[in-house]
């Protein structure tokens, strides 16, 4: 059994194209991936930030202050509607990056005039920093006007405040840091490491079952006198090794590259959520991951050995993706939680675990469950594995 | 020696729309079962070798995979040396050495880790393993490329690997499955040298083929099977006796009287 999975192991080693999707890929293509989009998110922001943005006024004769001062800002460039045009169809043919309406009642005595609409004009489809810098100027009448107001009613300084909102709801989070950044990442990080489990497996799996039978060697170590479950127990451990290695050199690159970039602003929430989490947690993550590994590689093998070329055999795993997810993604369903039935459903109960121990809600007593379930499922496959092994059918298809 | 008698095997047909019209004519059809091979039985003693001949599709391949345990055999007995090979094939397949022409290697691994991986799971030792490989080196010519990766070797370099991989532990039976198909005269000589190297050191062999000069060179004994059964087996002159002229008219007269 060691003699396969140490030669099935120094095979791999020696395949660029295998070593290139399991440590390169992780390593520096994903995250040059993601900084590739992180910076064009970026330029795109800046753009629409410096932008000077071009716009009309319509009713300017009502708000002669308010229309001087958008024409003094440095962001703006006002240009002309004539009167009577269709305000839609001038911003629509992008002769204005917006139009402002001032109605009749403008003025700065709320008391006297009432609310004030002012009728904004803009595709608001695309980043546009319209309404920020438009705020910006219309807020300080505003403010001026509400100041106006109260001095008038003479109310002091409390008075305002009740009038300006009369009931306010004081929110108490219960839920620690750590359980509020759990819920929200918790859900998305047992996807990712099932689906790097099942690709760093995936290719491993094809080269040692139907790659065999391509390259006309299973015949002859069908015939070495090595009983047949030892032969696929070499070959499933080198298969979930592989699953492991790519998904554990993938999380960890993720986790020093998020360390590199968000250096200096967000690593000191990284970190301090990162050691929130103790090592009994990561190692019990690490622990539940090994069936689901298993249940992994053992339907990887069944799937590759049945397969007459490298093409079928790939053929045959890309749904096996999609069969991955349904349980992951009910994880991430509200209301479904780590408890009775739920316990027991495979793949669905690891993710709802890895969650639990990031968020630190974990119940401990539903390991019994969890790790029953999947190993034996992990276990019936292995099973399954070595009779599918000794079907005449699938070996001489 | 081994010992072949009344060997048979089936393989359930999954669909029977898919076969050919030839396969739908095949008498060996019956049911949702296609007899591959209906009664297969041949003996070869120590130091001879044995030609199977036959059609394509005549269940050779079928017979010999049997007896080299890679497909269990419905009924019949592959005796070798005293040992049955349908009840124990582990024990049977440590002395049995198994060649065929579509034998692939590792391409990732030496010539000398692909010998060295099966003399492993024969269980030898490293310095076993060392010795034996050095040996076959000297007679098969093989350290120019020994050490190399394998997916880069010619059609020649791959066969006598495949050869030396074969016989790493030294085997007590060495079976060929059309052992020079596919392959250029030079690695085809191979071959031939390598059975009749075996054959000068008492091992019996045992291979299938489809070129009669092949049989005429190498051959003691021959076999012939069509539609899965024995048409004919016995001495190599016996077989030559069959009809005037040429073996390919003792081919053709064999098949034909059993018709």
């Amino acid at each position: 059994m060691w003699k396969v999975m140490l030669k099935e192991i120094k095979e791999l080693l020696r395949d660029r194209k295998t070593l290139f999707f399991m440590v390169a890929l992780p390593i520096l293509v994903f995250p040059l991936l993601i900084g590739l989009v992180m910076f064009f998110a970026g330029k795109a922001v800046d753009k629409a930030e410096n932008k000077v943005l071009d716009y009309a006024v319509v009713g300017a004769q009502y708000a002669p202050a308010l229309v001087e001062d958008l024409a003094a800002s440095d962001l703006f460039n006002q240009v002309m509607i004539d009167e009577g045009e269709d305000i839609a169809a001038f911003v629509k043919s992008e002769q204005a990056d917006f139009v402002l309406v001032i109605p009749d009642n403008f003025s700065e005595d709320a008391l006297q005039s009432g609310q004030i609409e002012l009728s904004l004009y803009l595709n608001d489809a695309g980043l546009n920093m319209v309404r920020r810098r438009l705020d910006q100027i219309v807020d300080v009448y505003a403010e001026r006007s509400q100041q106006k107001a109260f001095a008038s009613l003479e109310l002091d300084e409390t008075q305002q405040q009740a009038l300006i909102e009369p009931i306010v709801i004081k929110k108490v989070d219960v839920a620690d840091k750590r359980e509020n950044w759990g819920e929200k990442i918790g859900g998305m990080i047992p996807y990712f490491i099932f689906m790097l489990c099942l690709q760093g497996a995936m290719i491993p799996a094809t080269d040692l079952g139907a790659g065999e039978k391509e390259r006309g060697t299973l015949e002859t170590l069908l015939i070495s006198p090595i009983e047949r479950h030892k032969l696929v127990l070499g070959k499933f451990l080198t298969i979930a090794l592989a699953g492991a290695t790519s998904a554990l050199i993938t999380v960890s690159s993720m986790a020093v590259w998020g360390l590199v970039i968000s250096q200096g602003m967000a690593i000191k929430m990284v970190s301090e959520f990162m050691s929130a989490i103790n090592a009994i947690d990561f190692v019990l993550m690490f622990l539940m991951l090994v069936p689901v590994v298993a249940i992994f590689s053992a339907v990887l093998l069944s799937l590759s050995i049945y397969a007459r070329s490298f093409k079928e055999a790939q053929g045959y795993m890309t749904p096996l993706v999609f069969a991955v997810i349904v349980p992951v993604m009910l994880a991430m369903l509200p209301g479904v939680e780590l408890k009775g039935g739920w316990a027991w459903v495979p793949l669905t109960n690891v993710a709802l675990a890895i969650k639990e121990l990031i968020k630190g809600t974990m119940d401990y007593f539903q390991l019994f469950a969890i790790f029953s379930s999947t190993a034996v499922i992990a276990g019936a496959l292995l099973y399954f594995c070595v009779f599918w092994f000794n079907k005449e059918k699938v070996l001489f298809r | 020696m081994i010992e072949i008698s009344n060997l048979a095997k089936k393989f359930a047909v999954e669909n029977p729309k898919k076969l050919s019209d030839q396969e739908k004519k095949d008498p060996r059809l019956k049911g949702r079962f296609f007899h591959s091979v209906q009664d297969v039985s041949f003996y070869c003693e120590s130091g001879e070798v044995l030609g199977l001949l036959g059609p394509n599709g005549a269940g050779k391949t079928t017979t010999l995979r049997m007896l080299s345990t890679a497909l269990t055999p419905d009924s019949g007995e592959i005796i070798i040396n005293g040992t049955n090979v349908v009840t124990k094939p582990v024990i049977a397949r440590q002395m049995i050495g198994f060649l065929s022409g579509s034998t692939g290697l590792y391409g990732r691994l030496t010539g000398r880790e692909n010998i060295a991986y099966f003399g492993q799971l024969h269980g030898m030792s490293e310095e076993k393993i060392d010795a034996k490989i050095t040996e076959l080196a000297d007679i098969l010519d093989m350290h120019t490329f020994l050490d190399r990766r394998s997916e880069n070797f010619s059609t020649g370099m791959k066969q006598k690997t495949a050869i030396a991989r074969a016989v790493v532990h030294d085997p007590k039976v060495v079976i060929l499955d059309e052992p020079t198909t596919g392959l250029d005269i030079m690695a085809a000589q191979t071959v031939l040298d390598f059975i009749s190297r075996l054959k000068e050191q008492g091992v019996p062999v045992i291979f299938s083929t489809h070129h009669l000069d092949e049989v005429a060179e190498l051959c003691d004994r021959v076999t012939v099977i069509h539609h899965g059964k024995t048409h004919f087996s016995d001495s190599f002159d016996a077989f030559k006796a069959q009809a005037e002229g040429s073996l390919h008219k003792s081919f053709m007269h064999v098949i034909n009287q059993g018709a």
